[in-house]
């Protein structure tokens, strides 16, 4: 197998202690040979192609194929979102690549080539750290998979979702499509008709999983549309913590990143979910992320977003039980050329739930950070309680931020909270910190850091190690 | 031994000239104060001799050393060992004192050099120590809702950590009471040596009483237009800024 190390940058730079959010690392990429490549373009014969390489039940193809045509027949929604959507070229981008191997369970049996790019991005060193499992995904399909033999035999489930809709249908078919479905948007139904890869997790009850368990998103190939799907369930009182890295090599053409992410916790149970994504700067990232809880259960989605051209992503909670809690804490920077389009979606549906929503924003020279936000409490409904707050943090005076909350609260019986902030690091904070000695950049790193500084904290260790470090790369690179 | 010299100094904001042709040498031991009305021009001089980018040098010269600063930036400056004390401290929110001052310590050392976390705070605690500052200071966010004299004590502190060679005072004494003026003071008497010169710009005299200067000069609309020692502060303290005024203009 010819192996040519293309290499972009030399990445010799300091240690990872966690992988795939340093964009120095991540800017890089491999020839590999693809032992099945769906080509470029999408119809029912790439659909097919698709459902008969990962060798599905009828079942399987069928809901692709219906929800290609959902897709077809949903408009783009530019109505509401940026016109720069118009630009993703669907019949350029190849669906589905993969080297046909099932994914390897020790290390050792990872072919080189991909070994060789995950190994860069430090993987599995950080797994034997800290982590109960981890799934390393190289363009559609997982190349490594692991679970700690002590979470495994708990009757913890963690494969992929090709494996996990073969293997243990009556437990992911039940729950599959039906947080968010098909036809919830766009490119939801997109991701319905192409999906591979992604993480299928099952804990069952009152299974508490101590770490947590990783999933790691390499696209490697250019003109690629990575459409991983994931589904988590955590049965009643399980708890479990997930946490997903992204990169990207720079390409001179775009590529299409579009997961689709369901969480169902049931009664009593907790999952959060962690995201650091640092795609390089010209993928499109549009993700629909969406949790239900049952009664007394508890989401919480983290969610950074560093990178991306453009990144379209609202995790949200729909509350359905009673006292069920839902946060949401999001940071995105926004640097020059990039739209950081976040938010929340909080659906409150049974009483006395819960959500609170912290979004904070940076924008950076020509950088844009939108905040979308819907919080939904039925006049029905008593004793809810939403908190949302948003703080946009500008540096330089061409940055533009906008805030659209859409709180819709009928009746008395609920309570909700909403507070926004825009502030912007000026000359004369900069001017103090170089007068300490601090490079501009430096200065700059520093007051983004500060601005974020009470959610990190919420962050474990090594992540919030790792998104300070990644916003010092970007700051660096922003000084002119 | 070090001197921070001014030759001749022209310094303007966009088109107004504010500081013009202002010369002064200060060696390492020496606390100069410089005294003027409002609008004289002594502000101005702090921040351009510090590196602000809104302040353009015209004419003249700035050197350290016996080396010229002015093509440096401000970050460069103050890692080459000059230091600024400033009237309105900027507020920067989720940063901790503790983590900002080891950022600045971080930014003198070379490439690739880490900083010894244990040694870096044993060193704080002892410089706290030595400044009376309650332990408890330094987790909080640098000025952030700060009262005066607690802004005024942050840049002290920053002052003793970074151990500059030279320090420019700007209005340190003002928004300040008697006792936060007292406490101050003292830090700065703390910190004075044969290794530091201090160039200590005010308005009034009473700092004066509290921070006894060696040298004391009166700028008057861009110039220093009379030199002399502590008596000359008294003198200024008891005739008035006219008192210059009228003898500037028999000159």
């Amino acid at each position: 197998m010819a192996t040519t190390d293309t290499l972009a940058q030399d990445t010799a730079a300091t240690e990872n202690p966690v992988a795939g959010i340093d964009q120095t690392k991540g800017d890089f990429s491999y020839d590999v040979s693809y032992a099945f490549d769906a080509g470029t373009g999408l119809n029912e014969d790439t659909v097919r192609y698709i459902s008969s390489v990962k060798k599905e039940a009828p079942w399987i193809l069928e809901f692709r194929l219906k929800a290609l045509a959902k897709f077809r027949s949903m408009p783009m929604p530019t109505h509401w979102a940026t016109k720069d959507l118009e630009n993703i070229d669907f019949d350029k981008i190849r669906y589905y690549l993969s080297q046909g191997q099932k994914p390897k369970r020790t290390w050792d049996e990872v072919p080189d080539d991909i070994k060789k790019t995950f190994e860069r991005l430090g993987i599995p060193e950080q797994e034997r750290k800290f982590l109960a499992g981890v799934e390393a995904q190289f363009d559609s399909e997982a190349a490594y998979s692991n679970i700690k033999d002590i979470v495994a035999k708990q009757g913890v489930i963690f494969v992929n979702s090709t494996e996990g809709l073969r293997e243990h249908p009556e437990l992911f078919k039940k729950f599959f499509g039906k947080v968010i479905p098909t036809g919830d948007n766009k490119f939801a139904a997109l991701n319905s008709a192409v999906f591979s890869g992604g993480s299928f997790i099952y804990v069952p009850k009152g299974v508490k999983v101590a770490q947590p368990l990783q999933a790691y998103f390499r696209i490697n190939a250019e003109n690629f549309g990575q459409f991983e799907r994931t589904l988590i369930i955590a049965d009643e009182g399980a708890e479990v913590t997930y946490m997903e890295g992204c990169t990207a090599p720079k390409f001179s053409t775009s590529t299409l990143h579009s997961a689709v992410v369901e969480l169902v916790a049931l009664k009593g149970a907790k999952i959060q979910y962690i995201t650091v994504q640092n795609w390089a700067n010209n993928v499109f990232n549009l993700v629909t992320k969406r949790g239900v809880a049952h009664e007394e259960a508890e989401i919480k989605w983290i969610d950074c977003n560093i990178g991306s051209r453009l990144t379209m992503k609202y995790p949200g909670v729909v509350l359905k039980g009673r006292k069920a809690r839902g946060e949401v804490i999001s940071i995105a920077l926004a640097n020059d050329g990039q739209h950081q389009d976040t938010g929340a979606k909080m659906i409150h549906a049974a009483d006395e739930t819960t959500s609170n929503i912290v979004a904070k924003s940076i924008s950076v020279g020509q950088g844009r950070s939108t905040y979308r936000g819907v919080v939904h409490i039925p006049k029905h409904l008593k004793g809810c309680k939403n908190n949302t707050e948003c703080d946009a943090l500008l540096i330089n005076t061409n940055s533009r931020t906008d805030t659209y909350p859409a709180i819709t609260v009928r009746g008395d019986r609920n309570y909700v909270q909403h507070e926004a902030s825009v502030s912007k690091v000026n000359e004369e904070m900069i001017f103090y910190m170089q007068q300490r000695g601090l490079t501009e950049g430096q200065a700059m790193s520093l007051a983004v850091n500060g601005f974020i500084n009470d959610l990190a904290r919420q962050f474990p260790m090594e992540y919030s190690v790792e998104l300070k470090r990644l916003i010092d790369l970007e700051m660096e690179g922003s000084v002119g | 031994m070090p001197s921070l010299v001014i030759q001749d100094l022209h310094v303007a904001i966009g088109e107004k000239e504010i500081v013009k042709g202002l010369s002064l040498t200060i060696k390492s031991g020496e606390v100069h104060a410089i005294m003027g009305p409002n609008g004289t021009g002594k502000s101005t001089l702090s921040k351009a001799i510090a590196g602000h980018p809104d302040y353009t040098i015209t004419a003249g010269d700035v050197l350290l050393d016996g080396t010229s600063i002015l093509a440096q930036e401000a970050d460069e400056r103050a890692r080459a060992g000059l230091f600024l004390a400033f009237q309105y401290p900027s507020e920067i929110p989720g940063v901790s004192i503790a983590n900002f001052l080891r950022a600045a310590v971080q930014a003198r050392m070379a490439e690739g050099e880490e900083l010894d976390a244990t040694a870096y705070y044993k060193r704080l605690y002892a410089k706290m120590d030595m400044l009376k500052i309650d332990r408890k200071f330094t987790s909080r966010s640098v000025n952030e809702g700060f009262s005066g004299g607690e802004k005024k004590r942050c840049e002290i502190l920053q002052m003793a950590m970074l151990e500059p060679k030279f320090a420019l005072m700007d209005e340190t004494d003002s928004g300040l009471d008697i006792d936060a003026l007292r406490i101050v003071s003292e830090g700065v008497n703390t910190l004075r040596g044969p290794d530091l010169g201090v160039l200590m710009i005010t308005h009034y005299q009473r700092l004066l009483n509290y921070i006894v200067p060696d040298y004391v000069h009166v700028m008057w609309d861009g110039r220093i237009v009379k030199s002399g020692d502590k008596s000359l502060a008294l003198e200024l303290e008891a005739k008035g800024y006219d008192w210059v005024k009228k003898e500037l203009a028999l000159a």
